[in-house]
Parts: C-alpha cells; structure tokens; sequence
C-alpha cells in the first residue's frame, strides 16, 4: 500500500512547488483580508469585533483537519508498516500546531469584548487547549525518541490518542451548556452566517490552507534533504 | 491479503481506541454535572439542597427586566419556564441587553434570587449586517 509513493523519486516536484503556493498564498490571502477587514459589513449586535471571525474560525478548522489527516494516516502508519507516510505526517504537524494557538488566542481576544472575558473553563475552549497539547506531544515526540524503529509507533499512538479529542471539539457545544456559541454552518440546515460574511470567511479559509501545504512542502523537502545527506537510498 | 501480523495489528488498535473511549465516555458521564458551564433556571428550582458556593446560572436576559439603582443592577434570567432574579455590581459586558444570553456567577439566596458580581455576555450563532437585520424586523 502507497508504495508508489517514492519520496526521492517526487522530490523533483516537491521542490519547486512550495514558490508556485506562495504566490497563490499572498494572491488570496490579500483578497481575503481586503474582503473580512473592508468590505464585509459589520454584525447588528458585535459590529466590528466580528472580523476576529475571519482569523478565529479558518484557524480552528484547519487545526482541527490537519490534526485529523494526522490520525487517518497514523493508522496506515501502525498498521503497514509503511515507510513513506511518517513525513508526511511529520510535516503536517507544525502548521496544525501553530492554527491551534492562533484559534485559542484569537478566541480569548474575542472573548473580551463580547462575553466580557479572555478565558473561560468551557468545553470548548477546554478541549481545545488539549488539542494544542496533543500538536505539542505530537512535535516533540519526534524529537524525544531517538530509536528508529519505535519512533514511528509511538508518534502514531500519540496522534491515534488523540484524534478521540476532535469529535469532543466539535460536538462539545452540543452536548454540554457552554459559553461558546453552538455552530453556525450545519451540513443540513445552512448557515446562520450571512452570506455577506460566508465569503470572506471561505476565502480566508483557503488562504489558510494555502498557508498549511505552503508550510508542509517547506518542512517535507527539509526532512527529504536530511535523508539525501545521510546517503540513503530509500527510508 | 492482509497478513496474520497486519491482522494482529488491526485487533489491537481497535482495543486500544475501544477501551480508551469506554473509559473516556465513564468519566466524562460521571462528571457531567461539573463540566456544563452554566445551570438553567429549571435546574435551580429543582435542586434538592441550595448550594452554598459559586455557581453559574444562565439564560435570556428577560424582556423589561433590566432596572438600573444607584450602584446595581437587577434582571431576570428565563428558560421560558422559570426564571430568577439577580442582582449584579460590576462591569457589564458590551452584548448584554434584554433578549440576549446571559450567563451570571454568584451565590444563591434562594432559589429565586442571586446575587452576582461577574456577568458574562453569550451569543449565539447568527451573524447579520445591521441592514439586512432591521429588514428582516420589518417582515
């Protein structure tokens, strides 16, 4: 399984990818912010402190999806054996961890003006903290272990650990009463986000997942570029 | 196709998430009464005994019921199927008003009554443009 996948073989393409993403990156990226700080109209009951929305939530779900790519491919990881995805999984890690911090720090500016508070102990926020800590065990587990063979178990058990945390993230509003809001986009019912405020806010997702391969093709060629100096042929 | 050790592997995953899910779903049931964030008026008017520490009560903030004294404030917290009374001095946060949630900490007098010194505004998950608000008002 994914034996196709020959690192040194795509490397070619890796390498000159990440210039061609960062174009594209500051592309949308500008009409974005243009979009959520000036054009988007203000909310009738937060006004301006709505656009916090526009950083707070793409970064939440792109730590929440990166997070679960992780899991996913940690069981192939576990389960064949296989040789090429740890890098991949590797790489996904440090833009993951950075869009958790920037959604918990985000939400607690947030919170000042409109809940009257930077930081609540609610499940929300809760569960998400532990997902900030589960990127920080994830990262530096590959860094503690020196043992080849066990390194790609353990990182694999960590993730595995803690994917039980993202279905808490998300269903944590719905289960329990908390000072976080309940979500405004439902795969059945719609939005309850005006349409005016769903564009900039899909656009500045996409500037944000630009961000995260921008980030993970920076990391995979460094870990490829690592393997070619140690004069190995294959991982 | 897939190998005795690849098989091996499966099962055990599989118990591991079992098991740490299990256990996960016993805590977190256990506790379920410590990890909501804020009770309902309903819930006061069922406890059996009055809680002598902080807790948090919330709801909508009734219609009318806001009345400013000379240094607090009281209003109504409703589920729509009972409500309290609470009496509050201190900073008021931006979202609050009539009709919006609430969530006030403080100490029980009774169960119709708090006494708060920390309000927190909740809001819910709409956003709209004040135009496209006022013409929804209209219909």
């Amino acid at each position: 399984m994914f034996k196709n996948i020959e690192p040194l073989k795509i490397y070619s393409i890796t390498s000159k990818a990440p210039k061609y993403v960062f174009f594209i990156f500051i592309l949308i990226l500008s009409i974005g912010l243009v979009e959520a700080l000036i054009l988007s109209p203000e909310d009738y009951i937060q006004s301006h402190s709505v656009r916090i929305m526009y950083v707070h939530v793409p970064s939440a779900w792109l730590s929440l999806s990166l997070f679960s790519i992780i899991g996913v491919l940690s069981f192939v990881i576990l389960i064949f054996k296989n040789k090429n995805l740890p890098l991949i999984t590797k790489s996904l890690a440090p833009s993951g961890f950075l869009f958790s911090i920037i959604a918990l720090v985000t939400g607690s500016i947030w919170g000042k003006p409109t809940w009257g508070t930077w930081w609540a102990w609610d499940t929300r926020i809760i569960s998400m903290l532990i997902l900030a800590l589960f990127y920080l065990l994830y990262i530096l587990s590959w860094r503690i272990f020196q043992n080849k063979k066990d390194l790609n178990n353990i990182t694999s058990i960590i993730s595995i650990v803690g994917l039980i945390n993202l279905p808490i993230i998300k269903y944590s509003v719905d289960w329990w009463s908390t000072l976080h809001q309940p979500s405004s986009i439902n795969l059945i019912n719609g939005s309850s986000i005006h349409q005016s405020m769903l564009i900039p806010l899909g656009i500045m997702t996409a500037a944000f997942a630009l961000f995260s391969i921008l980030i993970f093709l920076m990391k995979y060629n460094t870990e490829l570029i690592k393997i070619k100096n140690k004069g190995l042929d294959r991982l | 196709m897939v190998g005795k050790k690849v098989k091996l592997r499966i099962i055990f995953l599989s118990i591991f998430l079992i098991t740490i899910i299990l256990s996960l779903i016993l805590i977190l049931k256990s506790l379920e009464n410590e990890i909501v964030y804020f009770i309902s008026p309903t819930e006061i008017k069922n406890l059996s005994e009055l809680d002598k520490n902080k807790i948090r009560v919330g709801g909508m903030v009734k219609e009318g019921s806001i009345k400013a004294y000379e240094n607090n404030i009281s209003f109504v917290i409703t589920d729509f199927k009972n409500e309290i009374t609470v009496s509050f001095t201190g900073a008021i946060p931006n979202l609050f008003a009539e009709g919006k949630g609430v969530v006030a900490e403080g100490i029980l007098r009774d169960r119709n009554y708090l006494v708060s010194k920390k309000i927190l505004a909740k809001h819910d998950e709409n956003y709209i443009p004040p135009e496209v608000k006022e013409a929804l008002e209209k219909k």
